[in-house]
């Protein structure tokens, strides 16, 4: 009894010998912004007589106020310090810049979220059996791996012998490269909502000669005749390059053969083309024709039921000027008309 | 002919996380500061500047040469040195005849003036004349507002918050305990003077967990009296005002506890386009030609017989 009295009266003595932290007063605390507003009248006699001094004490009590609420928050310690977590401020200050439009969708990723595609990252190193290693997919040292591979290319079964099968992959790639990177300039437009033409020029006021060059000739090409009659400034020039988008437009004349046996081969070219033509049919007009042919025989043969006193003068008209030319209507159909039904 | 504006892209990686950087983000860093000098300076000014900036420190840019520019009335060359230094705060010292120590403190919203006040500074005491010591560059001070008046007048209430702005560095979620160790006070007087004081806080033992507070003064002292301010226009600042949306605090909906302790949840399933979902296709399943046809045939039959037995029905 008399050692817990003791204990009890030797900490009373020590909590004596510190300063309080209390202090009475009422003011506003924003703990998140570590902001104290103290609304209540200041001491004007105190303020006028030494200044100083009561703005000392008069903000020592506030910070002493706020410092207390800050001490009821949770801690963590982290690495030797002991660290309070803060909540959000009440107080709120003007931003710098206005809020971020969140970022559009490209074309894929849109494609992607409505069928739930996942990205998946792909495994850098594969086990190449030809090369009897492992080579990356992609990134470093990929192109060095796919050369050694490329050593040899096989020419296969319906492709000209003379072709350069080398060059045929760098050309396929470039055509890749070149798409992807059209696809993403359109990509970029679309976010940024630039309004890019289809096809043709987008800028002509910074486009140069080349460009506009090929852009006249690409449009001169765009007629029924592929351009040939359209006119020609006269010094103006063509552009070199568009023979790809403009198929049949060619103004060149084409070379003599080199040799008898070239010649002899053109000729005979020419010569089955015109013997052996193969009449056109317009599948449209044939079977409107079948159809109508039907429909004739159809009422012929009502009109042969039907009584002969119901048969009128006038009905021949239908039969004579109307009755187009009859066509074989047992001819060999191919492709869509040969199943004979309606295919949905 | 149709004007395409162009896309300014970086063509160096570099240049493409500045140009990021730039560009508005949801969680905005320290505000930086500009100090600049109008057509003349004083002494009291020049001492005043380089405090604040010993204060605003590292997030604040200084600029010594004179600038003729005059705030109130063109505001745009201040704009434009905010959007080559990205600094939304300025703070521009002048000192005419008209206008003795004279001090412009202003903030832009995206790039442009969103409102400044301009004050006269009547008294300045450095952080040199305090023989104390001082504290580390970097720690986010504790701020102190007295007196009534600073609710009662929008220009006051306006000034607050630039204050606010000024010194509060930037938002933080955990601060370590030892580290509170600076306090700004402002307190505006009935009379209309504005007093600044900046002290050192020293925490010393107490009978409680709670530390006793001693303070001691280290940092300049400064009085101001209010001159002209240019406010906002209220949608203007309501727009600065805006939170973005995800920083908003969502509740969790559709998650219910009943009595036992077991936690419920629904699952609202929206709209699915049945013709757009990618299913896994099991090859083994797939029909053979032959059995199409098949198919086919006995559907023709079917469909057939159903006619037939419609004719019969309508007949007889």
């Amino acid at each position: 009894m008399d050692v817990v009295k003791d204990v009890l009266e030797k900490s009373a003595k020590e909590a004596d010998k510190y300063k309080s932290v209390e202090v009475n007063k009422l003011i506003d605390i924003d703990v998140g912004a570590l902001l104290a507003i103290d609304s209540n009248p200041l001491d004007s006699k105190a303020l006028r007589s030494s200044p100083n001094d009561y703005l000392l004490k008069l903000t020592r009590d506030n910070v002493q106020l706020m410092y207390n609420q800050i001490w009821e928050l949770p801690t963590e310690r982290i690495e030797e310090a002991i660290v309070v977590k803060l909540p959000k401020p009440k107080y709120s200050l003007p931003r710098a810049k206005p809020v971020p439009k969140p970022r559009s969708l490209t074309k894929w990723e849109q494609f992607a979220k409505a069928k739930g595609i996942v990205k998946k990252k792909r495994t850098k190193l594969t086990w190449d059996d030809q090369l009897k290693k492992w080579i990356p997919l992609y990134g470093f040292k990929r192109a060095a791996a796919q050369k050694e591979k490329d050593w040899v290319l096989e020419v296969p079964q319906n492709a000209n012998p003379m072709e350069d099968q080398f060059a045929k992959k760098v050309e396929a790639k470039s055509e890749r490269v070149a798409k992807n990177e059209l696809q993403r300039l359109h990509n970029i437009a679309k976010a940024k909502h630039v309004k890019i033409p289809r096809f043709g020029l987008t800028n002509p006021d910074v486009s140069s000669a080349k460009e506009l060059q090929a852009a006249v000739t690409v449009a001169k090409s765009s007629t029924a005749s592929l351009g040939k009659f359209q006119e020609k400034l006269p010094k103006e020039k063509e552009a070199r390059g568009v023979g790809a988008i403009t198929p049949g437009a060619t103004r060149k004349r084409k070379l003599p053969p080199v040799s008898g046996s070239d010649e002899k081969t053109q000729n005979l070219n020419i010569v089955e083309t015109v013997l052996n033509k193969r009449p056109k049919i317009d599948m449209e007009k044939a079977v409107a024709r079948h159809m109508n042919d039907e429909q004739l025989q159809r009422s012929e043969e009502k009109k042969g039921e039907r009584p002969k006193r119901l048969r009128k003068s006038h009905g021949s008209s239908t039969g004579g000027g109307g009755r187009k030319k009859p066509k074989n209507s047992n001819r060999p159909r191919k492709g869509k008309m040969a199943g004979g039904r309606k295919r949905r | 002919m149709v004007v395409i504006q162009r896309v300014v892209k970086a063509t160096t990686r570099k240049g493409k996380k500045v140009l990021i950087k730039k560009e508005p983000q949801v969680n905005e860093g320290p505000k930086r500061a500009l100090f600049l000098q109008g057509r003349r300076s004083s002494d009291k000014l020049r001492r005043l500047t380089k405090d604040l900036f010993d204060i605003k420190k590292p997030d604040a840019q200084l600029l010594n040469k004179k600038n003729d520019i005059t705030v109130f009335e063109d505001a745009t060359p201040v704009e434009r040195f905010c959007r080559k230094f990205e600094t939304p705060l300025f703070v521009m010292s002048s000192h005419s005849k008209k206008r003795p120590d004279n001090l412009v403190i202003g903030r832009m919203y995206n790039y442009s003036l969103l409102d400044m006040i301009e004050l006269h500074v009547e008294n300045i005491e450095c952080m040199r004349e305090f023989a104390c010591q001082k504290i580390v560059l970097g720690t986010k001070p504790s701020l102190v507002f007295n007196g009534p008046t600073w609710e009662e007048t929008e220009e006051l209430k306006h000034l607050k918050s630039l204050f606010i702005d000024i010194f509060h560095r930037e938002e933080v979620e955990s601060v370590r305990l030892q580290g509170l160790e600076h306090t700004i006070s402002f307190t505006a007087t009935p009379e209309g003077k504005i007093l600044i004081r900046s002290f050192n806080v020293l925490m010393k033992k107490s009978g409680t967990r709670v530390p006793r507070l001693e303070l001691e003064e280290m940092g300049p002292r400064i009085d101001l009296t209010l001159r002209r301010s240019k406010l906002p226009s209220e949608d203007l600042m309501k727009e600065a005002l805006r939170k973005p949306k995800e920083l908003k605090v969502t509740k969790k909906k559709n998650i219910s506890v009943d009595g036992l302790g077991t936690t419920h949840g629904r699952i609202h399933v929206g709209k699915q386009e049945i013709q757009k979902i990618q299913t896994r296709k099991m090859k083994g399943l797939k029909k053979t030609p032959e059995e199409i046809k098949m198919k086919r045939a006995a559907k023709r039959s079917a469909d057939n017989n159903n006619v037939n037995k419609i004719k019969k029905q309508k007949l007889g």
